[in-house]
């Protein structure tokens, strides 16, 4: 430090800015955080007292089948969840903001406006109003596939074991895909013209300047799409619980690890909830949520190439 | 290059696809909304005989709003989902700002540290901590209170806040600020008086950022304010969509409430909203 800011009188000013913000962010959520990870090390005692067991949460996670069952299902469905999200939200996403950043597309503000409604509405109105058009009771859905010459293929999506999870997630990539289409048109919209001139130039127009120099450009922004869209899935749980209930059927099959969180910490019906388990459960997701961020974090964004302009 | 009068041709194919495209994606993302709008101010033969058409004279019955208002606390829910979500905004905007002015004005030991460590926020969501924070809530005695929420929302929202406003805090001139300190302006009043009102559309960027997740939240109310008195709008609309699962006028009534508020305040600040998605949020 120079000698001025040695001299200089210590600057509170620093400090109350400062401390609101760091106060309230460190007593809600990075104590509750760690805190949450320290509760999973101990279970209830017969008396009432909390007592250290080490990781023996983490034994009967992994170990008892009637946890581990449920955690692996639990597991399994969010990771399809997601591969759902990746396969379907992303690329129509990337696709709408393509042919939205068409230059001197009429109409363009209003296309985005409207698409990206959905993504405003809580999953409250989002899973009640997909739970209505698909109800069989309803007809809405039947009515939609007969005009179109597939009246044959309704199914009650929502309630049948093969396509309850599948469905969720597709009304999931319904609700969303506003975010990553405005999120890729913003990259889209920053590359400069005279890069996009200069493919012109040399006869790269159309779908192959698509592939061949804006998709190279906007990989940075795919990348964080793709880490949003694992973070967002793997804390999901809203869509869940409002469509299919705490229990997340039909048979468990649209459990994802938000559901399954909630039934372990808060109880549902007849179980009773337990924290230490559901801070096992936290702590597992944490890890996660982790290990998904650190491979972006050092094995993807580093990799990836940035242009400046 | 090709003849100018087929690429013209060519050109006017594609925004005919492009626009065939959009408008199907806008029908596809707004129709089902719109077809609740509709059936909710139906008769319940005519949501059941025809779900598809327009209201009309014959056909137009708001016996689904009644029993919403009748039935429902809809007003006190909306009330505390007003009170929870100006609360949490006032509290992230401000204290996010000072945070932001801070980190960006001043250099300090563990200047980096400290933004490093509010941003850890955006990338770990606060549900995780939910069991410890439960047990902190129900130590304050702050269980079913809107304080606990608004506790809650503040810290959720401030980590994007403070990491977006201290990029705009950066681009207040320099020379303003030391003209305001050679007249002798303290710190404080520099923030409030200059850097503040300089900032004031990153701000508007962040308020809606921030309004969306909180005013939609279910986790939250359900775990830490589900009694009557603090229930919220989100999370009121799904017990009593529950619990009226049969009674479709009322659920098309209640769902239309739920979404009408939302659409609205969309509309009035999409303009901002979008410029922060385009501008700020992404680099």
């Amino acid at each position: 430090m120079s000698d001025r800011a040695r001299k200089r009188p210590f600057r509170w000013h620093i400090v109350v800015f400062l401390a609101p913000a760091v106060l309230i962010y460190t007593a809600i959520m990075i104590i509750p955080l760690f805190g949450t990870l320290n509760l999973s090390l101990f279970t209830r005692a017969e008396d009432g007292t909390r007592v250290f067991v080490g990781l023996a949460n983490f034994q009967t996670l992994f170990g008892d089948p009637r946890w581990s069952d449920s955690f692996w299902n639990a597991t399994w469905n969010n990771l399809w969840f997601f591969i759902i999200h990746m396969l379907v939200q992303n690329p129509i996403g990337i696709a709408l903001a393509a042919i939205l950043s068409t230059p001197k597309l009429r109409f363009a503000a209003f296309y985005r406006t409207a698409i990206f409604i959905p993504a405003i509405l809580s999953f409250v109105i989002v899973g009640f109003v997909w739970k209505l058009i698909l109800s069989p009771l309803w007809g809405v859905a039947p009515t939609f596939m007969d005009a179109l010459g597939l009246g044959d293929w309704f199914a009650p999506w929502l309630g049948l074991e093969e396509s309850a999870l599948t469905t969720l997630a597709l009304i999931s990539v319904w609700q969303f895909v506003g975010i990553p289409m405005m999120l890729i048109y913003a990259a889209l919209l920053s590359i400069p013209d005279e890069v996009l001139e200069a493919a012109e130039m040399d006869g790269i127009t159309g779908a192959s300047q698509f592939w061949k120099i804006k998709l190279p450009l906007i990989l940075p922004t795919i990348g964080i799409i793709s880490i949003l869209t694992f973070v967002g899935n793997f804390n999901a749980f809203d869509l869940i619980y409002v469509t299919q209930g705490a229990l997340a059927g039909p048979n468990f099959t649209t459990d994802i690890l938000g559901s399954f969180l909630f039934r372990t910490f808060f109880g549902f019906q007849l179980q009773l909830g337990d924290p230490h388990m559901g801070a096992t459960v936290a702590t597992v997701m944490f890890a996660i949520i982790l290990v998904g961020v650190s491979i972006y974090l050092f094995g993807v964004q580093t990799r990836l190439r940035r242009y400046q302009f | 290059m090709s003849n100018p009068f087929t690429s013209a041709r060519g050109n006017l194919g594609r925004t005919a696809a492009a626009h065939a495209i959009l408008i199907a994606y806008t029908i596809l993302a707004l129709y089902p909304v719109f077809l609740i709008l509709i059936n909710s101010v139906k008769q319940r033969r005519a949501i059941f005989n025809d779900p598809l058409a327009l209201p009309t004279a014959e056909t137009f019955d708001p016996i689904g709003f009644q029993t919403v208002l009748e039935q429902g606390n809809f007003l006190l829910y909306f009330q505390n989902s007003l009170i929870v979500t100006v609360a949490s905004l006032f509290f992230v905007l401000l204290f996010g700002a000072m945070a932001a002015f801070a980190l960006a004005e001043y250099r300090f030991r563990g200047n980096l540290l400290m933004g490093l460590y509010l941003a850890l926020g955006i990338m770990i969501p606060i549900r995780l901590g939910t069991v410890a924070i439960l047990e902190i809530m129900v130590a304050a005695g702050l269980v079913n209170t809107l304080t606990s929420l608004v506790l809650v929302y503040t810290a959720q929202g401030l980590p994007l806040a403070v990491f977006i406003l201290s990029e705009f805090m950066r681009q207040v001139s320099d020379d303003l600020k030391n003209a305001a300190r050679i007249d002798g302006l303290s710190e404080y009043r520099i923030f409030f008086t200059i850097a503040l009102p300089l900032v004031r559309p990153a701000m508007a960027t962040v308020a809606v950022f921030t309004m969306i997740p909180i005013w939609n939240d279910l986790w939250f109310p359900l775990i830490l304010a589900p009694g009557e008195a603090t229930k919220t709008l989100t999370l009121g609309s799904q017990i009593f969509l529950g619990q009226y699962v049969t009674d479709w006028n009322a659920v098309l009534a209640a769902l239309s409430l739920a979404i009408f508020p939302v659409v609205v305040l969309y509309l009035i600040f999409s303009r901002q909203l979008i410029r922060g998605i385009t501008k700020g949020a992404v680099k």
